[in-house]
């Protein structure tokens, strides 16, 4: 009964909260408007903002052994993860009975050590939030539900690779389902606004001819 | 509700646009901001985190502009923004905050903090949480058109003074000069051998320039204490100025917030496009020096650095002319390390440096400038803004560095200037 409803509605149901709520929430967001800007531009805002979405994917020389800790960690959690979602032998099968889209699929050796990554950076990121005194103060519940739920449904995930037992996948898609709904509401809007905010900030110095 | 507290809410809600509610829904507390603000950097506390001084806006944003945020507000389940919290935050956004843009460029998901800072400011000068230095010097900048009182007397008394000095006419009131130049009270009070460069150089180079006696001053009070309508009042009257003078140009002065107002804020404080040009003297410096007006002769015989305004650098963009000009009579300077737009500030922007209370920490936050002079052991450095050459006065009194002499990049070049017939 609970693998049919997490395999059938309750699967519909968090994609449709997760695509509807992505979508109303950055419409919300694109609605408030800016206000016109009448100052004489001296460079380009458009490639101010294209400059600062690709930059800011490095950190800055004078920067770097500040924050070397969150870069790296930053960039171990996110690359695992993005490989694990789309190159995972039984995600890449599961996309293309979906849609009928298939790729290669990563071999099972690539799939434990992208994993490792991610776990590693997860944690490092985690700890770095409830240990140092500046994360300590800033971060709220959102931050903390947002990393715990990640880090579930990377373990259940982990955990279901043990095929033999089914009810470790549906446990697995059910809190995928659940990271579905609660992401348009969370922090988690990041992996899609960060764009956006890049764009704005480039576009703002990019008129001024900062390269930011 | 209090009426400070409605007015302080009211104030932020009308700051919230795209870029606030994008910024917002991008942020993932990862704190890297806080390592490129001086006030956390030198002091340790995390309350100077530059997101942090957003809070008092994210509390808004969350309580009525988001879906959990609204849901736990109409159940009664969540803190709301309250008076207190505007009082608590006065301290971080006015006295550990410089508006220096720091944060700005290192953000990875790309959050302009400072922008948001700003805003916060609104809020809290509607609500009448403002340093009480501010307030007086925005009193004074409305009532007597500077900030520091600094009057159309003295300018007039300072100018015969320099008039002297140089044997040169600075001119008043010109009608249809080309360029009008602003000059900031620090620069009348504190440097005003600014003005007998000025002169020296627009004479050597041929351009034709004019000072109002209308309205001279370059900085924006407004600005700093976060109030949209005192700086469109402000800047209406340098726009006043400049039309019954016929000029084409306005000139900004070595001043880094003045020129970030007038040049990229202040049509959008009025609400319309400028009538004339902005430059900030080193864009019209080098452009003299481009079109080959301009010539110096000699070296500077002091070992050199430049520190760059954050106003003029990094928030405005005027980050090759000084080293240009710099190359033309220094050619050996040595570049700070942490340089051009990631220099850090001088701890006195921002209004910073009008609000004794902030004097402590101000001095205290020195140290990063101090970290960066002790890198590159010169004898002098040159900077283009007036108030960052007092706090470094300031900064180098406190730390007994005596060895580093001040100088103004203008003067610097008047210094070396070929004049006419020379």
């Amino acid at each position: 009964m609970f693998e049919q409803l997490v395999d059938g509605i309750f699967w519909d149901i968090a994609l449709w909260v997760f695509a509807i709520g992505v979508l109303w929430r950055i419409l919300s967001i694109f609605r408030v408007r800016n206000k016109p800007d009448y100052s004489v531009p001296r460079d380009s805002a458009i490639v101010g903002a294209i400059g600062t979405n690709l930059h800011r994917f490095m950190p800055r020389r004078e920067m770097i052994s500040r924050t070397r800790l969150q870069v790296v960690a930053g960039y171990l959690f996110h690359l695992g993860l993005f490989a694990l979602l789309v190159f995972a032998a039984p995600h890449v099968l599961f996309i293309e009975a979906q849609t009928g889209l298939g790729w290669t699929p990563m071999p099972y050796w690539a799939f434990i050590v992208a994993a490792q990554l991610a776990f590693i950076g997860l944690m490092l990121l985690w700890f770095h939030r409830i240990m140092h005194p500046v994360t300590r103060l800033i971060s709220d519940a959102d931050d903390h539900i947002a990393a715990i739920l990640t880090f579930i449904v990377m373990l259940t995930g982990c955990m279901a690779l043990i095929e033999e037992f089914n009810g470790l996948r549906v446990l697995h898609r059910f809190t995928v389902e659940l990271w579905l709904v609660y992401f348009p509401f969370s922090r988690l809007m990041h992996a899609f606004m960060f764009i956006p905010s890049r764009a704005f900030t480039g576009a703002w110095f990019g008129r001024r001819g900062v390269k930011a | 509700m209090s009426d400070n507290l409605e007015r302080g809410l009211e104030a932020m809600r009308g700051q919230m646009d795209t870029s606030v509610m994008s910024y917002m829904s991008t942020c993932v507390h990862c704190g890297i901001c806080a390592d490129a603000c001086l006030f956390y950097t030198e002091t340790g506390d995390a309350r100077y985190t530059p997101i942090y001084k957003t809070e008092p806006l994210r509390k808004l944003w969350r309580q009525e502009y988001t879906f959990w945020g609204k849901l736990a507000a109409s159940m009664g389940l969540t803190k709301k923004l309250t008076e207190q919290d505007l009082a608590d935050w006065e301290e971080l956004v006015y006295d550990g905050c410089t508006m220096c843009s720091r944060c700005s460029l290192v953000c990875p998901v790309g959050i302009d903090i400072a922008y948001m800072i700003r805003k916060v400011k609104e809020g809290l000068s509607a609500a009448g949480y403002s340093p009480g230095d501010l307030v007086e010097a925005g009193k004074r900048a409305v009532e007597i058109g500077s900030p520091m009182g600094v009057t159309l007397k003295t300018l007039e008394a300072t100018i015969r003074v320099q008039e002297k000095e140089t044997g040169l006419k600075v001119p008043l009131d010109v009608e249809g000069a080309d360029y009008l130049c602003l000059l900031s009270s620090g620069e009348i009070a504190g440097f005003p051998e600014f003005i007998g460069s000025l002169a020296k150089i627009f004479k050597a180079t041929g351009v034709s320039w004019t000072i109002s006696s209308d309205y001279f001053e370059a900085t924006n009070t407004g600005v700093q204490l976060g109030n949209s309508k005192m700086a469109a009042t402000l800047v209406e009257r340098v726009v006043a100025a400049a039309e019954k003078l016929k000029v084409k140009y306005v000139i900004s002065p070595e001043c880094g917030h003045a020129y970030s107002t007038i040049r990229w804020d202040a049509p959008n404080f009025i609400g319309r496009p400028l009538p004339f040009k902005v430059v900030h003297i080193m864009e019209l410096l080098d452009e003299l020096r481009s079109d080959g007006r301009l010539k110096t002769e000699g070296f500077a015989e002091e070992k050199l650095s430049y520190h760059d305004p954050c106003n003029a650098g990094r928030r405005g963009g005027v980050l090759d002319q000084p080293r240009n000009l710099m190359n033309m009579v220094a050619p050996d300077f040595v570049e700070l390390p942490e340089t051009g737009a990631m220099n850090w500030c001088c701890g006195g922007g921002g209004g910073v440096s009008s609000n004794e209370r902030a004097n402590e920490l101000r001095l205290k936050v020195f140290s990063a400038k101090k970290r960066q002079l002790d890198a590159v052991n010169i004898e002098g450095l040159v900077t283009a803004c007036s108030n960052c050459r007092h706090m470094l006065e300031d900064g180098l009194e406190e730390n007994e560095m005596y060895d580093v002499e001040l100088l103004g990049i203008t003067e610097l070049i008047a210094d070396h200037l070929v004049e006419e017939g020379g």
